[in-house]
C-alpha cells in the first residue's frame, strides 16, 4: 500500500515537474498532404530549421520551443479543426495556413484563443476583416496583381490576353485584380475564363485559347493546374506564356510541365536568397540538401518574427507579443519586417520572374 | 467549324476514357447488384502502377515506344486485376448475402483504405513521367485554326473502339460471357445449373479492374501526372457515365461516357467553362426524370 502511495506520489511530482519546464509551443499549419503537398513541405523545412537554431541560442525566454504540425490540406473545414486542435495543445504562436480559403476561417478560431499568428496568404481578405491578431509577412493579391497585370499591359502591349483562374479565394482575387491592372493601362483580356482545380483534362480551355488566338494567359491559381495546362498547350500546338501569382515558385511545375514551365512568369516578394543577411541560412539549408526556395525562409522568418517579439516583450502572453509585433521592428531573413495598423507588412513589393532551365529569377 | 472539330476531338477523348472506367461500374452492378464505389481508386493504383512501369523501363534503357507500351499495359492490367480480385474477396464476398447496405459501406471504405495506403506509400506530390507520346498529325489546316489530333489522344481512341469489340465479342459469344449473362440474370438458377457463381463474380471484377488499367495507362501517357486524388473524380464522372447510359448496361456505359465528355468538352467550348460540372450533372437529372433506368437500361421488373 504504501509502496503504490510513493509510486503514485512520485508520478504525480514527476509529472508536475515536466508541467513546470514544459517547453514552448509553436505551431505551424498548411497543406502537409494533398495537392498542395509540396508547398507544406516547404514550410515545415524552414520552420524546422529555425527552431533549431533558436533553441541552440537557448530558446526563447529561457524556454525550448517546440514545434507542433497541424495539416489542411487546403480544406477550410479542416483547417478550422486544426485550428481547434492547435488551440487545445495551448500553443502560443501560429505559423499558418497557407491556402487563403483556410487562413480566413481558421483565424477566426485563433483570435477566440488569443494566439497571434504570422500567415503568408495573399487575399486582402484575410487583413481586412479586424482581427488583431494577424500579420502577414507576404505582399497582398491586390498589390501582387498590380504588378503583374501592369507589367502583362507593357511587356505584351497588342497582344491577346487571356485571364484565367480556379474559382478558389485566392485565384479569383489574384486574377480579377491582374484584369483590373490591365485595363487600367488599356489592355482588354481577350477572354475571361474560369477552370476547375484538381481535374487532368484542360483540352477544352487550351483549345478555346488557341481559337482566340491568345499568346499570354495571366492565371490566377496553384501551379499544378498550370503544369497540366502548359502541357496540353504544347500538344495542341499552342505556344503559351503564362503569368502567375507566388504560387508558382513551387519547383514541381517544373518536374510535371517540363521544358515548357521555361514559359511561366509570376510574381513573387523580392528573393530573400539574394538577401545578404540571409546568407549563412541560406548556407545552412543548403548544406542540409534543402534548396530555400518559395516559402522555407518565410516559415523561418516567421519563428524569428517569434522569437524577436517575445524577447522585446518579455513574455509570450498574447495583449504583450500583439503590442510588440505591431510596434516593432525585426530582423529575419526576408528583411526587415514590420506591420500596418491592420497587420499587413509595411514593405512588401512584388518582383517579376520567370523560370528558366529549373530555376527562377528576375525577368528582363 | 474547324474549331468543334477539335473540340470533338478532345470530349471524345475523355469520352472514351470515362466510358472505360464506367464499364466497371455497370458491369458489377449487372452482376450483383452493388456499387463499387472503390473502382475509381483501382482506376488509380493502375495509373500508380503505369509510372512505377515506366520509371523501370527507363531505367533499363528501353527507348521503342511501342515496346514500352505493351510492356506497361500487361503490368498495368496484371497487377491491377489483382487489385480487382482482391478487393472483391476480401471486402465483398464475406458480405455477400447480407444486407444492401453492407458491400456499399464496405466499398466506400475500400476506396478511402486504397486512397491513403498509396498516399501513405508514394507520398501526396504528384508523380510525374516525361512526354511519352509527342507530336501529332494535322487533321485539317483551316484559316485561322489548324486542326490537330495528338498520338496519344489517338491511342485512346483506337484502343478504347478494339477493347470495346473484343469485349462485346466476349460477352456474347464465349462461354464465360454465357456465365456472366447468366448470373447477371439469376444467380440461383445459374449455380443450380452448374456455373460457379463466385468464380464468374471474381473474373467480372478482375475484367472491369483490367479496362481501368488500360484507361490508368492511357490517363498516365496523355496527361503525364497522376496523384493519389485522381480516382476521386474520375470514379464520380465514370459512375454518372454508367448511370445516364442505364447502369447494367455495357453499351451504355459506353455511351454515358461518350456523352458525358462530349458535354464537358463542347459545352466549355461555347458556353461557360466554370459551369461545366453543372451542365453535365443537370443533363444526368433531366435524363433520369425523363428516362428513369438511364438511356439504354431494361427497366427492372419486380418478380413476384
Amino acid at each position: 500500500m504504501k509502496k503504490t502511495l510513493l509510486a503514485t506520489t512520485v508520478l504525480a511530482l514527476g509529472g508536475f515537474s515536466t508541467a513546470a519546464m514544459a517547453d514552448l509551443a509553436v505551431a505551424i499549419a498548411g497543406p502537409m498532404t494533398g495537392q498542395y503537398a509540396s508547398a507544406g513541405d516547404q514550410i515545415r523545412k524552414g520552420a524546422e530549421m529555425a527552431i533549431a537554431d533558436i533553441n541552440a541560442r537557448g530558446g526563447v525566454l529561457g524556454e525550448k520551443l517546440k514545434l507542433e504540425i497541424g495539416d489542411d490540406a487546403c480544406d477550410p473545414k479542416q483547417a478550422v479543426s486544426v485550428a481547434n486542435t492547435m488551440v487545445n495543445k495551448g500553443i502560443v504562436f501560429m505559423h499558418g495556413h497557407w491556402c487563403s480559403s483556410s487562413t480566413i476561417p481558421a483565424s477566426e478560431v485563433y483570435v477566440e484563443a488569443d494566439i497571434p499568428m504570422a500567415t503568408v496568404s495573399t487575399n486582402p481578405q484575410v487583413t481586412e476583416r479586424g482581427l488583431k491578431n494577424i500579420f502577414r509577412i507576404m505582399g497582398r493579391d491586390d498589390q501582387q496583381g498590380l504588378v503583374a497585370g501592369s507589367y502583362i499591359a507593357e511587356k505584351f502591349a497588342g497582344k491577346k490576353v487571356a485571364v484565367v483562374d480556379d474559382k478558389s479565394a485566392y485565384g479569383k482575387g489574384l486574377a480579377d485584380e491582374m484584369a483590373k491592372a490591365m485595363e487600367g493601362k488599356g489592355l482588354k483580356p481577350t477572354l475571361r475564363e474560369s477552370i476547375t482545380a484538381g481535374e487532368k483534362d484542360y483540352s477544352g480551355i487550351v483549345t478555346k485559347l488557341k481559337q482566340a488566338g491568345v499568346e499570354v494567359m495571366a492565371y490566377g491559381g496553384y501551379h499544378t493546374e498550370v503544369a497540366l495546362i502548359l502541357r496540353q498547350a504544347q500538344a495542341a500546338g499552342l505556344q503559351l506564356t503564362v503569368m502567375g501569382g507566388d504560387t508558382m515558385t513551387n519547383s514541381e511545375l517544373v518536374t510535371a510541365a517540363g521544358p515548357a514551365a521555361d514559359n511561366v512568369m509570376f510574381t513573387f516578394s523580392p528573393d530573400p536568397r539574394k538577401n545578404p543577411d540571409a546568407a549563412p541560412v541560406v548556407e545552412k539549408f543548403r548544406a542540409a540538401k534543402t534548396e530555400p526556395e518559395g516559402y522555407v525562409l518565410y516559415a523561418y522568418a516567421a519563428m524569428q518574427l517569434f522569437e524577436q517579439a517575445a524577447t522585446t516583450a518579455k513574455s509570450t502572453k498574447y495583449a504583450d507579443l500583439e503590442k510588440a509585433m505591431r510596434g516593432g521592428s525585426f530582423k529575419t531573413v526576408i528583411g526587415e519586417l514590420a506591420f500596418d495598423a491592420k497587420g499587413d507588412q509595411k514593405a512588401p513589393g512584388f518582383v517579376v520572374y520567370r523560370w528558366q532551365g529549373g530555376k527562377y529569377d528576375y525577368a528582363k | 467549324m474547324a474549331y468543334a472539330l477539335q473540340q470533338l476531338i478532345n470530349g471524345l477523348t475523355l469520352g472514351a476514357m470515362y466510358g472505360l472506367i464506367a464499364i466497371g461500374y455497370t458491369m458489377v452492378y449487372g452482376i450483383i447488384g452493388m456499387i463499387n464505389f472503390a473502382h475509381g481508386d483501382i482506376f488509380m493504383v493502375s495509373a500508380f502502377i503505369a509510372v512505377t512501369a515506366f520509371t523501370i523501363l527507363a531505367a533499363a534503357d528501353v527507348t521503342s515506344i511501342p515496346l514500352a507500351l505493351t510492356f506497361v499495359l500487361i503490368v498495368s492490367i496484371f497487377f491491377t486485376s489483382a487489385y480487382g480480385w482482391a478487393v472483391e474477396r476480401t471486402a465483398y464476398r464475406p458480405l455477400r448475402g447480407s444486407t444492401r447496405l453492407a458491400p456499399l459501406i464496405s466499398a466506400i471504405g475500400m476506396s478511402i483504405f486504397l486512397q491513403n495506403s498509396v498516399q501513405l506509400t508514394q507520398g501526396a506530390r504528384v508523380k510525374p513521367i516525361p512526354p511519352v507520346l509527342e507530336g501529332g498529325i494535322v487533321l485539317w489546316d483551316a484559316p485561322g485554326f489548324t486542326v490537330q489530333i495528338g498520338w496519344s489522344q489517338m491511342l485512346i481512341i483506337v484502343t478504347t473502339v478494339i477493347l470495346m469489340t473484343a469485349f462485346t465479342w466476349m460477352i456474347t459469344q464465349t462461354p464465360f460471357g454465357r456465365q456472366q449473362r447468366a448470373c447477371e440474370q439469376d444467380r440461383t438458377m445459374a449455380s443450380l445449373l452448374g456455373v460457379n457463381v463466385d468464380r464468374t463474380i471474381s473474373f467480372t471484377f478482375m475484367l472491369g479492374a483490367a479496362l481501368a488499367a488500360v484507361a490508368g495507362v492511357m490517363v498516365t501517357v496523355y496527361y503525364g501526372v497522376v496523384d493519389f486524388f485522381i480516382g476521386f473524380l474520375a470514379g464520380i464522372k465514370a459512375f454518372t457515365a454508367a448511370v445516364l447510359g442505364g447502369i447494367g448496361s455495357l453499351p451504355g456505359a459506353m455511351l454515358g461516357g461518350l456523352l458525358i465528355g462530349l458535354i464537358e468538352s463542347f459545352w466549355a467550348a461555347y458556353l461557360w467553362a466554370e459551369y461545366k460540372d453543372v451542365a453535365t450533372f443537370g443533363i444526368l437529372c433531366l435524363v433520369l426524370m425523363l428516362r428513369p433506368s438511364g438511356l439504354l437500361g431494361r427497366p427492372e421488373v419486380e418478380k413476384v
